[in-house]
């Protein structure tokens, strides 16, 4: 991962929801922050609140980077060589900023700004946080003001959505049905083929919101050619040399079956995965078929064992035996279930390896990461 | 427990939660326990991802409902499909009217009109319950980020178009989805950061954006516990090193790794109990009677035998 990450200027961290991409993400800038110096970024999405503090960003978004402070360094036990700069994404204004930018004048622009059904579409329309997140990367890349920039990718629902963004954006711009909603009202009824809609959407929406959209779809089309542009120069960046896909999942059955089409979906768009992380796995020991077998024993033969642990002069005189029994039963039946989980994830690590190396595995910490100590664990567990 | 009978008297229940905490599970496991009561019950699956198929190990669900156990039928959502079925049903309009470009065609409108895809999809299901076909429609809904703008559909549709078929909607629906005895929405969480958080901030958007009354809160995936405090002495005791001998000496190996993994869940499940106890005390005094536990299953596959075990662990929850 070090080698991956030192030849690289933009790592994107991908993945299904909730496996740990932020934490990844942010592990990884840090280890790079701390090992290979420079100025590195990590552009973040919606991070857990702790983790967000962890990186000094408030909940409210506050423009822009902020720089780590060496002193959360120096309260981890750390001197970094470079370094580490965190920004959190705001789709909204991120928005607002591009269509200001491909609009051909400030009055087209307030206009679109203005229309009731602008929200919408800016939250929902054409996965607009994907589009968003990767529109940033490509502004942020093209000023040149860091040596790394690590990308971490929205919760979306489908991890392949983030990748289709760009192309999506684009392909709405140039589709048919956007051409047939923006025909004047008079031509519409000349065209036949667009004829039963027409009839159709009246009866269902009413005439006068039916114009509504219309009008918006207009003034939305005036932004085309700048979107479709810069959606393509997006897409060229992602497909890059200088940019890499760190993959990181779970083991459980959701995410990878999520994380596998992902994998088997970069190659074909010609982008480079570079890595596969699994993350919060069980620990190796709980797969160890000797274990499991003492594990066995232990609670068939729990009664016996507990009357010579307790027995007078045995390590655990006093204590009462039926106590002690119960215990090791428990011992026993813990560590049967954690076995049935952790063979089910290496059923699914052998899935997912076939695709793509694994580069790193990383425990499940069994608390939560909320410090910047605590992201550098995970880091130095990716790291190696 | 109060919300106990209420829960599963209710006719429509709308199941929701961050990705992947166990909405489909839940969903085919009160499904599956309403059926078994003698409920006539429909569940469906907004967002057809053919989870929900498998937790029943049938073939894939349709728009179509099938009976894939006694007294349950599934399906999942295809808004294009709901809508040929209400403009069918509405304008009359023959088959061949060429639905199937002015669908796609709708549908492309729709995304932009906040309200009309949620409102065919949501109203399909509300029409199941006002025409009295089902006891039960259990919703496998979509993830905490959309699942406000279909229950909001209507209040949406209502300020946003004056006129039209779909504003004619609006009203019967508002009574159904508002009326408490009749629908809730439940809500799945598992005992983490940040499933919890984000069930705390969709239980504050339910209530102050939609009609629809929180029925229930389901946290899933509860880990064991597996000491009480005198047990938690006695772990202690046999983790010293003459008491771990033994056990090695008396196993013929190393028995550490066999407390380490007790002590492993034990660390887990407490850094659980803190998210639990911020979800606790966001529910304030409701919480007692919104809360329901479902235990972790340590299964080597999740079909329909996890869907069993779900539906009896909601049982007994909802029975004490
Ligand atoms: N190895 C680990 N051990 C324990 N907890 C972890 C580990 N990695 C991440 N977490 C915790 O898991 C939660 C989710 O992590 P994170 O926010 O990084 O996921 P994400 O993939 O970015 O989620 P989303 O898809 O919602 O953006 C956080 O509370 C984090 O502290
Ligand atoms: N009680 C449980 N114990 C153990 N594992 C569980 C439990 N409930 C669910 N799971 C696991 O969690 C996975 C996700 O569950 P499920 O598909 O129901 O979630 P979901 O919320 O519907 O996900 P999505 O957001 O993708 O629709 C299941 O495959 C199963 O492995
Ligand atoms: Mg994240
Ligand atoms: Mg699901």
């Amino acid at each position: 991962m070090e080698a991956l990450v030192a030849s690289k200027e933009i790592v994107v961290v991908c993945g299904p929801g909730g496996v740990g991409k932020t934490t990844v993400a942010a592990a990884l800038a840090s280890m790079s922050a701390c090992h290979q110096g420079g100025k590195v970024l990590v552009v973040t999405v919606d991070p857990a609140r702790r983790l967000s503090q962890a990186l000094g960003l408030g909940r409210v978004h506050s423009g822009g980077a902020n720089r780590v402070p060496p002193e959360a360094f120096a309260a981890a036990g750390v001197t970094p060589r470079g370094e580490l700069w965190a920004e959190m994404l705001d789709t909204k204004s991120s928005w607002d900023a591009l269509v200001s930018r491909h609009a051909p004048d400030g009055a087209t622009a307030r206009r679109i700004l203005d229309n009731s059904l602008y929200k919408n579409i800016s939250e929902r329309f054409v996965q607009s946080h994907d589009y968003i997140a990767v529109e940033r990367l490509f502004e942020l890349h093209s000023e040149g003001n860091y040596d790394l920039i690590v990308v971490d990718t929205p919760p979306t629902r489908n991890a392949v959505d983030f990748l289709l963004a760009p192309e999506r954006m684009a392909e709405f711009f140039s589709s048919r049905l956007l051409k047939l909603l923006t025909v004047p009202y008079r031509s519409r009824l000349a065209d036949t083929a667009a004829r039963p809609f027409y009839y159709v959407a009246d009866r269902v929406l009413g005439t006068k919101f039916l114009e509504d959209i219309t009008e918006f779809f207009i003034l939305f089309q005036t932004l085309s050619e700048g979107f479709v542009q810069r959606a393509k120069e997006v897409e060229r960046l992602l497909a890059d040399r200088r940019t890499t896909f760190v993959v990181v999942s779970s083991l459980e059955t959701v995410p990878v079956r999520e994380a596998e089409a992902f994998l088997r979906l970069l190659p074909t768009r010609g982008l480079h995965a570079g890595g596969l992380v699994l993350n919060r796995v069980l620990p190796s020991y709980m797969l160890d078929a000797a274990l499991a077998t003492r594990a066995e024993e232990l609670s068939a033969r729990a009664g016996a064992l507990a009357s010579e642990l307790c027995s007078a002069g045995g390590p655990l005189a006093g204590y009462d035996p039926s106590l002690v029994e119960r215990v090791l039963e428990e011992l026993g039946s813990n560590f049967d279930n954690v076995t049935v989980v952790a063979k089910r994830e290496t059923a699914q690590r052998s899935e997912l390896s076939g695709l793509q190396a694994v580069v790193a595995d990383v425990p499940e910490l069994g608390e939560d990461v909320h410090d910047l100590g605590g992201v550098l664990d995970v880091g130095r567990y990716v790291w190696s | 427990m109060v919300a106990v009978p209420e829960l599963l008297d209710r006719k429509l229940l709308f199941v929701t939660g961050k990705g992947g905490v166990g909405k489909t599970t839940i969903s085919a496991g009160l499904a599956l326990l309403c059926a078994s009561r003698g409920k006539r019950t429909l569940v469906c699956e907004m967002d057809a991802k053919g989870d929900l198929a498998s937790s029943f190990e049938v073939a894939p669900t349709s728009f179509e409902e099938r009976e894939v156990a006694p007294n349950l039928w599934a399906m999942s959502m295809d808004p294009e499909a709901s809508l040929r079925q209400y403009l069918a049903l509405q304008l009359r309009l023959p088959r061949a009217a060429g639905l199937g470009p002015v669908t796609r065609m709708f549908d492309f409108v729709a995304s932009a009109a906040p309200g009309v895809r949620e409102i065919v999809s949501v109203g399909k299901l509300c029409w199941e319950v006002r025409e009295r076909h089902y006891d039960m429609v259990v919703v496998d809904a979509v993830a905490s980020g959309h699942v406000i703008g279909q229950l909001s559909a209507p209040q949406a549709i209502n300020s946003l178009v004056q006129v039209g078929l779909v504003r004619q909607q609006t009203g019967w629906m508002l009574d159904i989805l508002s009326d408490p005895s009749t629908c809730g929405a439940v809500m799945v969480a598992t005992p983490e950061e940040m499933p919890v958080t984000e069930t705390i901030e969709l239980i504050g958007s339910l209530e102050r954006e939609t009609t629809v009354a929180l029925a229930g809160v389901i946290v899933n995936r509860v880990l064991p516990e597996l000491f009480g405090t005198r047990e938690e002495q006695v772990f202690e005791a046999l983790s010293a090193p003459g008491a771990t001998g033994h056990l090695s000496a008396a196993l013929g190996g190393e028995a550490t790794p066999l407390l380490d993994a007790a002590r492993w869940m034990v660390k887990t499940r407490r850094s659980r109990a803190d998210h639990l106890g911020r979800l606790r005390e966001a529910l304030g005094d409701r919480g007692g009677a919104l809360l329901v536990y479902v235990p972790y299953l340590f299964l080597r596959s999740y079909g329909l035998r996890a869907t069993r075990q779900v539906a009896s662990a909601l049982s007994a929850e909802l029975e004490s």
